[in-house]
């Protein structure tokens, strides 16, 4: 049996265990933990380890998705995760500007981890007080080559078109 | 008893802290990974310090203070190398080289950037030994602890956004294919233009800084105001991106087998 992996990671309640649930074929195995710190306090648990989601492909292959942590105090975490990844989804909250700082520190320590491909998602679309993606782009400044998604992580197929974007991505970067 | 520990348990600034508010007379000396420090108080507030880093002397403090020039530095070194700070500084005053005020200015500011820099230090033994005193012909001064700590933690707290904007110095730097920018039409100052001419696909910023003997916290600076006036962009460093990702991603080794089976993981997640 072969596997793969990618790694789903972003800012504190980026949506990043939300995304891994909505495509996964098993209950995501959830490392959550009620959540200590009061500025975080935003949502009741939190992930601490990683989550961990499956998609079967066939007999002989199978895709592992891993959410790393979103609080800062738990990041050793991200370089383990990171190992033998094929590429990563960095979440971003976009109703959240403030979070878009740290969305950028992650996007910078995953680059420098690996040299994998990757997308940027803007999660939380359809909430009132999502911003554009463009304006996002400028916000998070950035390349024009780096896909910035639209998303929707309770959406399967919002979920899908993300992994099959970083998919594509994969795939030209095997061409010569 | 001596106060020892390490700077990783007990930050800097809890020690200042300390020997402020127990207004401790003594001498610090601090063991970094690749640089010493040494910090004298009297009462409770710094009246010395000297890092490993520079030449400690009056005459080298004068000149990195642009009050003496090089050439006369120079002159000094060669010609007073055995005498004292406070002698060569009564010659200095005594010559119109410089004022009483210019050295006692030049001083101040050397001794609370060796504090500064301390701020920074993540790890270094520490021993505080009660009633040492600076050497007696070294210079002394009187300086509240106080503005430093505040200053010193400010300069903390802005080290610790700059790692997070840029998180890692093995990452290289491009200039942005912006086409109203020109940045020979941007004001920099002299070390901003050392670093901007380093910058190149194939320069890690580890190396940029090293060359430039800036420190990271310098170089962070200098970098993140670059990218926020949109004038360069982090890149990985040319010839470290591997052909493709099989070596360490994918289970198959040729590039026909990878390709495939990226196409069956995109088949099936479409299906899904």
């Amino acid at each position: 049996m072969q596997t793969v992996k990618m790694v789903v990671t972003g800012p504190f309640s980026s949506g990043k265990t939300q995304f891994i649930q909505t495509v996964s074929e098993i209950d995501v195995v959830a490392t959550e933990r009620k959540i200590s710190s009061e500025s975080e306090r935003i949502k009741e648990t939190t992930t601490v380890a990683m989550d961990f989601g499956r998609i079967t492909v066939d007999d002989d292959l199978v895709l592992y998705l891993f959410g790393t942590p979103g609080q800062k105090r738990f990041d050793f975490m991200w370089e383990i995760l990171s190992e033998g990844m094929l590429g990563f989804v960095v979440m971003v909250d976009s109703s959240r500007p403030e979070t878009f700082r740290e969305a950028r520190r992650i996007l910078e320590t995953f680059r420098a981890y690996a040299p994998t491909p990757y997308v940027v998602t803007a999660n939380k679309q359809d909430l009132p007080d999502a911003w554009d993606p463009s304006d996002m782009r400028i916000a998070l400044r950035l390349a024009p080559e780096v896909k910035l998604l639209p998303c929707v992580a309770t959406d399967k197929e919002s979920v899908k078109n993300s992994l099959l974007e970083l998919l594509y991505s994969i795939l030209e970067r095997m061409d010569p | 008893m001596a106060l020892k520990g390490n700077l990783r348990d007990f930050s800097f600034s809890q020690l200042l802290n300390l020997i402020s508010l127990a207004k401790k007379t003594g001498t610090l000396e601090v063991h970094g990974l690749d640089k010493d420090a040494l910090l004298s108080f009297k009462g409770g507030k710094l009246i010395y310090a000297q890092n490993s880093r520079a030449d400690n002397g009056l005459g080298a403090i004068l000149a990195r203070t642009n009050k003496l020039t090089d050439k006369q530095y120079q002159v000094i070194k060669d010609r007073a190398e055995n005498i004292g700070d406070k002698e060569l500084g009564l010659m200095l005053i005594n010559s119109n080289y410089v004022t009483q005020d210019e050295i006692l200015v030049s001083l101040k500011q050397e001794f609370v950037s060796t504090a500064n820099d301390l701020f920074t230090w993540a790890e270094g033994i520490f021993q505080f030994e009660n009633n040492i005193k600076p050497s007696p012909d070294k210079i002394s001064l009187l300086i509240s602890l106080e503005n430093i700590i505040i200053e010193g933690s400010r300069q903390l707290q802005e080290k610790e956004r700059l790692e997070d904007e840029i998180p890692s110095l093995d990452m290289a730097l491009r200039f942005t294919e912006n086409p109203g920018t020109n940045i020979r039409n941007v004001n920099l100052s002299v070390k901003e233009w050392r670093v901007v001419s380093f910058i190149n696909p194939k320069n890690a910023m580890r190396q940029i800084a090293r060359t430039t003997k800036l420190t990271e916290f310098e170089f962070r600076r200098i970098v993140y105001s670059l990218i926020q006036a949109g004038l360069v962009e982090i890149i990985r460093p040319e010839g470290s991106k591997p052909s493709s990702p099989k070596v360490s991603t994918l289970p198959v080794e040729s590039t026909d087998d990878q390709k495939s089976l990226v196409n069956r993981l995109i088949t099936r997640i479409r299906s899904l």
